[in-house]
């Protein structure tokens, strides 16, 4: 079944607390080399049949009116993904 | 309507006979939690509150609109995020944008909800030390002009309780500097930044004063024995505020 991945990040100027909670257990497992993280959020919206112009330009609306706030995030990928 | 008191004295105040025809609606969604004590507060205050459900098409001939606190839809894709697109919510964006100004209210998730919505401007992400917070909270009335804020006095100090995980409202400068200079800043954080809050900012108000939006919660400060201390009512002025709104007072 045909996919369309969505990839929202929040924007760089904008504190992920989420990403930096994680930046500072890391090192506590032993991975020391990373110096920042950044938590974003996929989605994946599935397709019955065939991923038609219109139903990608459906997507990348969904992708920056619902599924991303404007305020606060970026929509940083909207591709289709067939299996 | 009158209110028996669940602790304290069963002693009831006079109420203005014209108040009791102010209709409030307040809105449940999938997931909120503190309808009941908003229309426990309407209540109080000597108006008749509503049920609105979010999947209504109609208002209901509502005089003023409150969202409450909560988890809309678990809060699962943003803050208010899914709530923004439930249809009572496009009557309430057309009814806070038309010439009628109607009065609308946003509490906690209410305040995510009316951003999501773009009532009012910024957002709100999780707290900054990502910690659920529960406590008394004190604020300043900054903005003492607005439908929901009238009845206090600018610069009053009131104490009622914040209960959260994500309420770090943040917008960009250009943004703040705009808030600051219109006046838009209705409540600020006092004693300490409970979630880091940009600019300490709690609560803050459309450009025409009949939307507000902030993060504590004054509808569980309404009563004598409840509230922050137990003694505290401090949150009844929005609702009573309100009120003058729509008799014409203020």
């Amino acid at each position: 079944m045909p996919r369309i991945v969505v990839d929202v990040m929040l924007k760089p100027e904008i504190l992920d607390p989420q990403g930096k909670a994680i930046v500072g257990a890391l090192p506590r497992l032993g991975f020391t080399a990373f110096s920042a993280v950044r938590q974003g959020k996929r989605f994946e919206l599935f397709v019955d049949g065939e991923v038609t112009d219109e139903i990608l330009a459906q997507a990348k609306e969904a992708a920056e009116t619902m599924l991303s706030n404007p305020v606060i995030e970026d929509v940083v990928n909207v591709e289709v993904v067939a299996d | 309507m009158s209110e028996t008191p669940l602790i304290g004295a069963a002693t009831e105040a006079p109420l203005d006979s014209r108040l009791a025809g102010a209709r409030i609606g307040v809105v449940t969604f999938p997931g909120t939690l503190d309808d009941r004590d908003a229309t426990r507060a309407v209540r109080l205050s000597g108006a008749t509150a509503v049920d609105l459900w979010h999947g209504d098409t109609v208002l209901a001939n509502v005089d003023a609109v409150i969202i409450p606190g909560g988890f809309s839809y678990g809060d699962y894709l943003r803050a208010g995020a899914i709530s923004r697109f439930a249809p009572l919510m496009s009557k309430i964006i057309d009814a806070a944008n038309s010439e009628a100004k109607l009065p609308v209210l946003g509490i906690c998730n209410g305040f995510q909800i009316l951003t999501e919505a773009h009532l009012l401007p910024g957002s709100m992400i999780k707290n900054d030390h990502l910690k659920f917070l529960c406590r008394d909270q004190v604020l300043r009335v900054e903005n003492n002009t607005t439908a929901w804020t009238n009845a206090y006095s600018a610069g009053q100090e009131i104490t009622i309780v914040l209960k959260n995980q994500d309420g770090q409202y943040i917008a960009d400068e250009k943004t703040l500097d705009a808030l600051e200079a219109e006046g838009r800043v209705a409540f600020r954080y006092l004693g300490g930044n409970p979630n880091g809050s940009r600019r300490d900012i709690a609560g803050i108000t459309n450009a025409a004063g009949n939307v507000v939006g902030l993060m504590p919660h004054p509808e569980h400060a309404v009563e004598q024995g409840y509230g922050p201390g137990h003694t505290g009512t401090d949150g009844l002025g929005f609702f009573t505020s309100v009120l003058n709104t729509l008799l014409g007072d203020k």
